[in-house]
């Protein structure tokens, strides 16, 4: 190394939802105080080292994540990282030049990146959310002066028709086309919305763009204000994101100061006013018509259609609403153009997806693949297949307006059609991956309960439809279960999807529809033998040892809590079943499935 | 609202003192004449009380010139919004898909047994509140809980336990 360079030092830390909640901040604070520390030799003191926090870059269970970049090698990556380890990682590898190999992330943490074709996430976990300039220097705000300087409205728009990008809050719906009924409806005053009410549960994408790189959103949004006419907008987010909220805020602010936002954008006679506005916690507000409902001061309900949004929406007037991650799509399609945007992905699915994979799955996370890659790929090469040796039972795509797909459908191209031609759909992107310790009927009967707790109550099939089903799959689960519930569930299911108001309901029997059709014999195991599969319901799980199939490991001894099991070396397993609490952490972690 | 939480609500308030209703009024001057209104309002109210009372739906309501009935409509629509006294420290359990399936209710059970509320109650000496809410959206590390603005991951039912005893624990 030269004596006389300065050069640039810098430290990234994930400071995401899970990056702080695994200790980002005391590490960030722990590396400000070694790079204070007198003790380091000038040639690192007299260089300028950067402490930086970053977005969430996807692999959220290997966090703290921390990226230590100098100049002329290799950037390096640990994992796990604790405040206890900043002083060893400063001496070794900044001061000493050595990498500290233990912590170093491996061949794994790199292959989970292999697969995947990150554009939308290009810059989070490498933009500092907090700073504008920093964004910038990553080619932020460019696409807008582009758009500004040299395209007409209707450019705009034909380009993001050419692209074509659909709808990424799970319809699909083609974006440009969107654009043109609000573009082409009479008035002056329009609204733009952007749609940050995630609420499926399994699905964290949103938030993560937000909290990573909340100025590509603006910039999206600035793009889409411009093509539809808008001159005002809302970003409608969940308060249980109060990470999220508080960089929006921030980013709103500066964009403001800087001139990106507010009348005269960039010295154009362009005008765009955005304001933050905070959800109070119901999950239809997810729905275009009752999220509008929600930011005039009303009970969240939806409304029956048309009046279309871009007709007759918020204070009646024309109005688009979008989700984040179309947003976010939308500068590299102004910047890349249309024709790069569309080779890739499949014919009718363009471009890439984020999905948030969970469950039991090795590398859970967020993932951008391109649209097309097939459900096995996501989950065994992306996601690392399955922990524990466990075989995989199915996976659930979509969130609860989805369904869940089993074996025989892993090689299901993961795009809007073929997806829905299996009975699920792309949804929000939620991917939650289950093993053989998992129930279906246990997973319908969940899905089933948020749907008609979220439920408004506003048109009676939803409201009283969902519940009867629900009380029937609770029965079931509690070995109640009747000849004929299953014929009663498929009408009742049928019946609430054609007749209810809103998406909430059309779509909230797809999971209990999908485990019927791939996963009847679990139903009817529940029904006629009274067995859970699945050894989840745990009315129906006796909690015995099964003495031909334990391998006599202790396994089950170790992780029982409350020390209900007696177990020697080379002896089967004994559950007291007046101790047992019925907790399934045997059932869990046995690995032979000898606890029935 | 029922008798009976109406009554739970009188006794709660005894524990909590006199409330000086002035926040009401500095809250909605912010937001008189605009659009849109009352949601801000009902939540920056609750966020300077903890919770919404009577009487402070019925001074926003003379505030913003709309009816209690017409608050009341709206705040029981959204569950972020509560008309009795929280805990001091509000546990948030995630009940969401990949927490499901990881045994977050296992950690519910586990807030029962150290501090005997179930979901929506609120401990006696005001310093525990447990809500098993929706996805929080860190399904990364599941299962998840919050506790006040704070995430915690990767819980078994013993790692939860040594939290809630270490906030229990805490000096008030």
């Amino acid at each position: 190394m030269g004596e006389h360079i300065v050069d640039n030092y810098e430290v990234h830390v994930c400071m995401g939802t899970a990056g702080v909640a695994s200790g980002g901040t005391e590490v960030m604070e722990a590396f400000r105080k070694a790079f204070e520390d007198a003790g380091l030799p000038a040639e690192v003191k007299e260089r300028n080292c950067k402490v930086k926090a970053t977005g969430c870059r996807g692999l959220c269970a290997r966090d703290v994540l921390v990226d230590i970049y100098i100049p002329g090698k290799e950037p390096v990556t640990y994992e796990h990282v604790t405040a206890e380890m900043v002083p060893t990682i400063v001496q070794e590898h900044v001061v000493g030049g050595e990498v500290v190999a233990k912590w170093a992330a491996k061949k794994d943490y790199y292959e989970f990146y292999e697969h995947q074709k990150r554009y939308v996430l290009k810059d989070c976990g490498k933009v500092d959310p907090d700073s504008i300039d920093d964004y910038i220097a990553h080619g932020g705000y460019e696409a807008i002066k582009k758009v500004l300087k040299e395209m007409t409205p209707e450019q705009v728009i034909e380009e993001v028709k050419k692209s074509g990008l659909r709808g990424r809050g799970g319809g699909g719906f083609p974006t440009g086309l969107k654009w043109t009924f609000c573009r082409n409806s009479p008035g002056d005053l329009k609204y733009l919305i952007c749609n940050a009410d995630e609420g499926d549960p399994g699905a964290f994408m949103d938030r993560s763009i937000i909290e990573g790189n909340p100025h590509d959103v603006i910039e999206g949004m600035l793009i889409a204000a411009y093509a539809i006419g808008c001159k005002e907008g809302y970003i409608y987010c969940r308060a249980e994101y109060p990470l999220a909220i508080q960089r929006v805020k921030r980013a709103l602010k500066v964009a403001e100061e800087r001139g990106f936002l507010g009348k005269n954008i960039l010295g154009t006679d362009f005008e765009f006013h955005l304001h933050l506005k905070e959800g109070a916690g119901a999950f239809v507000c997810g729905e275009e018509t009752a999220l509008m409902a929600s930011i005039e001061g009303e009970r969240g309900m939806p409304r029956s259609r048309p009046p279309f949004p871009a007709v007759k929406g918020l204070w009646g007037k024309p109005s688009n609403v979008n989700n984040v991650e179309t947003f976010a799509n939308l500068p590299m399609i102004i910047l890349n153009g249309a024709d790069w945007y569309a080779s890739i992905g499949t014919e009718k699915s363009k471009g890439t997806k984020i999905f948030a994979l969970s469950g039991k799955v090795k590398s859970t996370g967020l993932i951008e693949v391109p649209m097309g890659i097939t459900v096995r790929q996501l989950i065994f090469e992306v996601g690392g297949g399955i922990p524990k040796k466990r075989k995989f039972k199915a996976v659930q795509l979509g969130g609860p307006s989805g369904g869940c797909l089993p074996e025989s459908l892993l090689d299901t191209p993961i795009d809007y059609d073929s997806l829905i031609a299996a009975g699920a759909m792309m949804g929000s992107g939620g991917v939650v991956v289950m093993d053989e310790t998992n129930c279906m009927v246990n997973v319908a009967h969940f899905f089933l309960t948020f749907t008609q707790r979220e439920s408004c109550g506003k048109c009676i099939p939803c409201r009283i439809g969902t519940k009867t089903m629900l009380d029937i799959l609770a029965r079931i689960t509690k070995g109640q279960g009747r000849e004929g519930d299953i014929e009663l569930l498929e009408s009742l299911a049928q019946d609430i999807k054609v007749s209810s108001l809103c998406g909430l309901g059309q779509t909230a029997p797809n999971p209990v529809l999908t485990t019927i059709r791939y996963f009847r014999h679990e139903y009817e195991a529940h029904i006629k033998e009274k067995r859970c599969p699945g050894r989840e319901c745990t009315e129906l799980v006796k909690f015995e040892v099964q003495e031909d199939a334990c391998k006599k490991c202790g396994i089950c001894f170790k992780v029982c809590p409350v020390n209900a099991i007696t177990w020697e070396k080379g002896k089967v397993a004994y559950i007291d079943k007046s101790k047992c609490v019925k907790c399934r952490e045997c059932i869990v972690n046995c690995p032979f499935n000898a606890i029935d | 609202m029922s008798e009976k939480t109406l009554e739970t609500q009188e006794n709660q308030e005894e524990l909590v003192q006199e409330i000086d209703l002035a926040g009401v009024d500095d809250v909605c001057a912010k937001y008189i004449g605009k659009k849109g209104a009352i949601i801000p309002v009902l939540q920056q109210v609750q966020e300077h009380y903890g919770y919404l009372s009577k009487e402070m739906i019925e001074r926003i309501g003379e505030n913003l010139n709309v009816s209690p009935h017409q608050l009341y409509g709206v705040l029981t629509f959204y569950a972020q919004f509560y008309t009795t006294p929280r805990g001091k420290y509000v546990i948030r359990v995630c009940r969401g898909t990949a927490c499901h399936v990881k045994g977050s209710g296992r950690i519910s059970e586990v807030v029962k047994e150290e501090f005997g509320i179930s979901n929506g109650e609120t401990s006696g000496d005001l310093k525990f509140t447990l809500e098993e809410v929706s996805c929080i959206g860190a399904c990364g590390m599941a299962p998840v809980i919050m506790i006040n603005d704070k995430t915690y991951g990767n819980l078994t039912p013993e790692n939860a336990r040594a939290i809630f005893r270490e906030y229990a624990n805490k000096e008030e």
